[in-house]
């Protein structure tokens, strides 16, 4: 029962959230609505028993990506001055989701602990040994039978990352190329970078 | 009692949700790719609820793989964008117009 009380909770802010980020005037609140939207996807998640996914949906979405969203967000001309003036207009709303997320992390507890929703009957291949929790089976797989996938996915992330660089990268004199100088890197020696001290107590150092 | 079918409902909604906010927005570029991102998340919903109901973690290694995939997406469509913004000082879906698509 609680099961079915949270699912749909968590069903009807997902939506609402969803509609909010995608009808929201302000870019902001969009981003804020869409955080929302991840956190009861994955509270959706916890209920079928996927938690390592759910905390992974928080933490890459809410954690680095929505982060990521708000950086590019201040690009915007945005009218801060005026959005924190709205501040006292808001605190009802915000008064409302500090609530709304309490009762769902509660819910989601009450129903996790109530065993959570079974959604099939087991005729899998890979079906969750017995006793083994989510996170632990579903490393035997990704670090066994997945691990091409597992390194795949980290190349991913490796290419984006550098093309991320590659395209922002801003060098510090105009027309200056973004370039290593390895014989500069190699001729460099300790001694020239670093000194040693050794100050007396009280009289600071000279550097 | 909640079925595979109520999972799938959700994430048809927020399929649809997501497809109708790229079409909806007619102001800037970051509203766009977080439709996109509401698109994969309904993905990754699909996915956790078919591994749930066939008792089958495989969805879930393809969850994370889709993650990955958006994460990289995000960052190098935001690179883009600020890139963009440099060059153009804005980011209005409107000005997007020089590939003359």
């Amino acid at each position: 029962m609680i099961q079915a009380i949270a699912f749909y909770f968590f069903a009807t802010i997902v939506v609402a959230a969803a509609v909010m980020t995608i009808m929201a005037r302000n870019p902001v609140h969009s981003v804020l609505w869409l955080i929302m939207a991840f956190f009861n996807a994955a509270g959706l998640m916890v209920l079928v028993g996927a938690e390592f996914i759910a905390m992974l949906l928080v933490i890459v979405y809410v954690g680095a990506v929505a982060v990521l969203f708000l950086f590019v967000v201040m690009m915007l001309d945005i009218d801060f001055a005026a959005m924190r003036a709205g501040l006292s207009r808001n605190a009802p709303l915000g008064l409302l989701i500090a609530a709304v997320l309490l009762a769902e992390l509660l819910l989601a507890v009450g129903a996790y602990g109530a065993g959570g929703i079974q959604l099939g009957t087991p005729d899998g291949s890979a079906a969750q040994a017995a006793g083994a929790s989510n996170i632990a089976a579903l490393g035997a797989l990704l670090y066994g039978r997945y691990i091409v996938l597992f390194e795949i996915a980290g190349i991913i992330l490796l290419v984006a990352m550098i093309g991320a660089i590659v395209l922002t990268f801003q060098p510090s004199k105009p027309g200056a190329r973004a370039r290593q100088d390895v014989g500069k890197q190699i001729r460099r020696r300790p001694e020239d970078a670093t000194v040693m001290k050794n100050p007396e107590i009280g009289q600071g150092v000279e550097l | 009692m909640i079925g595979i079918e109520h999972y799938l409902t959700v994430s048809a909604i927020l399929f649809v949700l997501g497809v109708l906010g790229i079409f909806l927005n007619r102001k800037n570029v970051i509203v766009i790719l977080m439709a996109v991102e509401l698109i994969l998340l309904s993905v990754n919903l699909n996915l956790v609820a078919f591994s749930a109901f066939m008792q089958d973690l495989v969805g879930q290694v393809f969850a994370m793989l889709v993650l990955t995939v958006a994460a990289a997406e995000a960052a190098i469509g935001l690179a883009i964008l600020v890139i963009y913004f440099r060059t153009r000082g804005s980011i209005a879906v409107d000005d997007i117009n020089r590939m003359k698509g």
